[in-house]
């Protein structure tokens, strides 16, 4: 309010309307208050009355006998509503799908959490611990999406009493999902004691969820006013929802006052979100970018550096994949630290098996391309087939770790997925790495060497088989991480590999061969024009553009943007 | 040193399978006389290894079973696998293979649409049985094949319906997601007509098609959040093919979508597919089908039991498609006896009227179009892989081969009973088939 004196017309006209909202508020919260005290009294009376009635193991038998949506909505209000000290968690556990029953008579309420040999069961009476459960011996307490809805917004509500600023605020966040007028005694408590004035935000936004629907005009104003700082999703459809015009050119909302303000506010939010787009859509085709670049790097090595023309490329990132799946067999109660076992494990497995291939065949066929393409595809043949031999056909579900789900918020507008954030980061700590160790180390030395003049290389003493070897099983290790970071992307299955080596080929054909940089610079390209393109032209025609592009481009060309020596080229 | 090893074995490993095959194969021809043989036309390899294969290992586990009770006509079943690799030529290959030198009365088997068109020419010309159990697109009905799958008006149109309704949240807007190939394609044609015949406006419907294993879904799923966003309810019709599902569901998940906002309804995702996925952000999403393992009969018990057994892996899982194998075999045995021979022709007369049990408590029955009638369930994804059953229609539901939605399809009527229309497209203007064959 004090700054609003030094700035222009705009806020000074806004904190008047304020003023005169609140000026009606005060008015109309003197009339309503006595009536939201009756209701949260009759509602502590029903509370009092339904656990005087049933005890906490009643309720919960209730919870357990009710099938239909409308009985299971009855027992969980009575739940939320009493004051069983475990009424959070059976209901978290509820919304999470923990919360199950036992097949003894009477069932009894557990919370199950997932064991090698079934369950293990705890009571939700008073969290005794029930040993471990077979998977058939316990039956869970299903909820539906109207279920799923109605559990957010009671245990927001529980939440907003919460001493952590982050529970507080997603427990806001998801008020504003699921508004209902019984949550807004809750609310507007929460606002007179919050500190935290980004948890303020979103209890105002909930607030306004709540009182757009009132049947006082101000009321309703002052809501729009204070959705008029958000570009959240929610509010957006919302307000869109009232300019809705039916058959006979009637809109949605008939309080003529309430649209125009509320049409107001969405334009101001749609020029907005129309900025944040570009922004997303920049972000996207980076992360798109990140991945071809992960996915190409160990090919720019292993044909662009060495020439060789990899066909079981794609199959040595579905090994490092499949790592990724074994490593998570091996270690279950760690799953966040897994990925980062992972890591090295899969540059072992694809780097030790690239090793044997380049020794088993490739070696034996140098200088002659169109062998080694034969030789290599029937490699990735067998590769793919030993895979489904070993773990079956099916695709095998590898778990995100906690830190790699969820997105960060920055508006309603923009979030940016934090697995999609953590890959960008990641691929190019592999870029830097990898230059590092070809420009900086011995080895990367010897491999140059043997890249640019073989004959010169072995006569100073090098031992080029034995770089050659190095050298190819250093780009497979390096596809064997790329694997690690597709299993956080999509399946873990025998044709992972496949869906990837075209794009691999075309990001280092175009970038130029045996250039790092060049596959860099691909991959981000690539990566950006096609998400640019894909919301004109829908993802396929996007894919043929790109791939026509690159094809004129390479008649005019041919060695790619950055063009190098090398073995490969003089050819 | 290793590696040379490991190469000598592997080739001494391959050495035996080739002798044991060559083994089968003459063992095979030495019973021909006295059995009746089964083919099994399903991909063991390539991209549809995936899901063909259960269906394999489904045909042969009902063969041993039926062989435990005696067989058919006093003869034992014997089963003929051949894999077509995922190759769409080859399955037309492999059909005449299975009809011409290995002389089989029935063929069950195919996955994809593709493979099914490619197989169509060479079942019709040597007159073989097919019988087909996927859910398809429809618009087909050849005289040589039985469809045991869905046809569209009995999974995508009910699954609609019933997101329009109350219970399923009201939606008024439309999201059509699908792989660009046939059966997307066709489906979300039916479904768009279906649509608008109910009052939804074009601006209320987005149609999307992406390619094969599609992985990268960001632009997509921002867009359907902004679609989502505009004042209805919106829920997204998914005909995306089962590998690309996994990153679209995440990419669902971490833009912060959830089930209770805009639900997805899948054609294509089902328990075994569910298996190699994790589920936390599929939780509270829909999926139609004809049959859910969690079904509540106790012939699905039975079913199920008899499947892990025989399998010998208590984590594996049944699905649609393996229902819908089910139902074909039982039904082709049933007809078998009933005409009291193998003949193709005499088969296909005695087959159409035939009922037999489904898994979940109903009855099928084969329809004149080689179509069946079938329940059509909505379940909602549970975190341990399982649907729980949250809707289901009233009784079972005729599958209908020419949809009733496209004004071309909708003259059209398939009946291969009735002697004076017997084809598989009578246009009831004309009162003619058409020229094709089915």
């Amino acid at each position: 309010m004090d700054n609003a004196m030094t700035l222009p017309r705009y806020i000074f006209r806004s904190a008047l309307i304020v003023l005169l909202a609140m000026a009606a508020l005060a008015q109309a919260d003197m009339a309503t208050d006595s009536v939201v005290q009756g209701a949260q009294i009759e509602s502590a009376d029903s509370a009092i009355e339904a656990s005087a009635e049933m005890s906490v193991e009643e309720v919960f038998a209730e919870l357990i006998a009710a099938r239909s949506t409308s009985a299971k909505t009855d027992t969980i209000q009575k739940i939320a509503n009493s004051d069983f000290p475990q009424a959070q968690t059976v209901l978290q556990a509820l919304q999470e799908g923990e919360l199950y029953y036992t097949k003894a008579k009477p069932p009894v309420l557990v919370f199950a959490v997932n064991h090698p040999d079934g369950y293990s069961i705890s009571s939700a009476l008073n969290g005794e611990d029930l040993g471990v459960v077979g998977l058939r011996d316990v039956r869970k307490v299903s909820i539906n999406n109207a279920l799923r809805n109605l559990l957010r917004g009671l245990l927001a509500e529980m939440a907003l009493r919460s001493e952590s600023v982050d529970v507080r605020l997603q427990a806001a966040k998801n008020l504003i999902r699921s508004p209902a007028e019984e949550y807004l005694p809750a609310i507007e408590k929460a606002i007179a004691n919050e500190t935290s004035d980004k948890v303020l935000v979103s209890l105002r936004l909930a607030e306004g969820m709540i009182n757009i629907n009132s049947d006082e005009q101000t009321k309703r104003l002052a809501a729009i006013e204070a959705f008029s700082d958000t570009l959240d999703s929610d509010v957006m459809s919302l307000l869109a929802g009232m300019q809705i015009q039916d058959a006979d050119g009637n809109y949605q909302e008939s309080d003529e006052v309430v649209r125009l303000a509320a049409a107001e506010v969405l334009r101001d939010m749609k020029a907005q979100a129309q900025l944040y787009k570009i922004v997303e859509n920049t972000f996207f085709g980076l992360s798109l970018g990140s991945v071809l670049l992960l996915t190409a790097v160990g090919l720019a090595i292993t044909f662009g550096v060495m020439g060789v023309i990899n066909m079981a490329h794609g199959e040595m990132m579905m090994l490092g994949a499949y790592t990724t799946y074994v490593i998570q067999l091996i270690m279950p109660n760690y799953i966040d630290y897994s990925i980062i076992v992972a890591i090295p494990a899969a540059f072992l497995v694809s780097g030790l098996v690239g090793i044997i291939i380049e020794r088993g065949i490739i070696r034996h066929l140098y200088g002659r391309p169109l062998e080694t393409l034969l030789a290599t595809f029937g490699v990735s043949l067998i590769l793919q087939q030993a895979v489904r031999s070993i773990f079956s056909p099916l695709n095998k579900s590898v778990t995100a770790p906690s830190w790699l789900s969820g997105s960060w918020e920055i508006n309603g507008a923009l979030s940016l997925t934090y697995n999609r954030l953590y890959i960008i980061v990641f691929s190019l700590v592999v870029l830097a790495l990898l230059l590092f160790v070809l420009k900086k180390t011995f080895v990367g030395l010897q491999m140059r060497a043997v890249t640019q003049n073989r004959a010169m290389a072995n006569s100073m003493g090098i031992r080029t088989g034995w770089v050659d070897a190095l050298t190819f099983g250093l780009g497979s290790g390096i596809a064997g991480i790329a694997g690690v970071a597709l299993s956080q992307l999509t399946n873990v299955g025998p044709n992972l590999g496949q869906s990837y080596i075209i794009d691999s080929f075309m990001v280092v054909v175009f970038g130029g061969v045996g250039n790092l940089f060049g596959t860099f610079f691909a991959a981000m390209s690539l990566g950006v024009a096609n998400k640019f393109l894909e919301p004109f032209a829908g993802a396929v025609l996007a894919k043929i553009f790109v791939l026509v592009f690159i094809i004129l481009f390479i008649q005019w060309r041919p060695r790619g943007l950055f063009a190098l020596k090398g073995r490969f080229v003089e050819d | 040193m290793e590696s040379r090893k490991s190469i000598k074995t592997f080739a001494k490993r391959g050495g035996i399978a080739l002798a044991a095959a060559t083994l089968s194969l003459s063992a095979s021809i030495a019973q021909a006389a006295d059995t009746i043989k089964v083919g099994v036309l399903h991909s063991l390899s390539g991209t549809m290894a995936i899901s063909e294969t259960t269906l394999k290992d489904t045909v042969l586990m009902l063969v041993e079973e039926q062989n435990k009770k005696g067989g058919v006509l006093g003869k034992k079943l014997e089963p003929v696998v051949v894999d077509p690799a995922s190759n769409w030529p080859l399955f037309a290959e492999k059909t005449k293979e299975l009809l011409e030198k290995e002389k089989v009365d029935v063929i069950f088997g195919c996955w994809t649409s593709v493979s099914r068109k490619s197989v169509l020419p060479v079942i019709e010309e040597l007159n073989g049985l097919l019988f087909y159990p996927v859910q398809y697109e429809g618009e087909e009905s050849s005289k040589n094949v039985f469809y045991t799958g869905a046809a569209p008006n009995q999974q995508a149109i009910p699954a609609v319906d019933y997101l329009m309704s109350k219970d399923g949240g009201s939606v008024k807007r439309w999201v059509l997601a699908g792989t660009d190939y046939v059966y997307p394609r066709t489906t979300n044609k039916i479904l768009e007509a279906y649509l608008k015949s109910k009052g939804v406006k074009s601006s209320d419907i987005m149609i999307n098609y992406t390619p094969f294993g599609h992985s990268d879904w960001q632009t997509i799923v921002s867009d359907i959040k902004k679609f989502g966003s505009q004042g209805k309810k919106t829920a997204v019709v998914s005909t995306i093919n089962g590998d690309a599902n996994v990153p679209f569901y995440k990419e669902l998940a971490n833009q912060g979508i959830s089930a209770g906002d805009i639900p997805v309804v899948a054609f294509s995702v089902g328990e075994e597919e569910l298996s190699g996925f994790d589920t936390a952000p599929l939780v509270g999403h829909l999926a139609a089908w004809n049959y859910f393992m969690s079904a509540p009969s106790d012939a699905n018990d039975a079913f199920i039991d008899k499947w892990l057994e025989f399998i010998g892996d208590k984590k594996r899982v049944t699905n649609d498609p393996m229902e819908a194998t089910y139902i074909g075999f039982k039904m082709w045995v049933k007809a078998v006896e009933k005409a009291g021979t193998t003949d193709v022709d005499k088969v296909h007369d005695a087959i159409i009227g035939i009922s037999v049990p489904n898994l979940t408590g109903g009855i099928a029955t084969m329809l004149p179009n080689h179509h069946l009638t079938k329940p059509v369930l909505i379940g909602e994804i549970q975190d341990n892989g399982q649907f729980d059953i949250v809707w289901q229609t009233d009784g079972a539901v005729p599958g209908d081969a020419w949809t009733d939605f496209l004004p071309e399809s909708a003259k059209l009527e398939a009946d291969w009973k009735d002697p004076k229309i017997m084809c598989g497209n009578y246009n009831t203007e004309t009162k003619k088939c058409s020229g094709q064959n089915y």
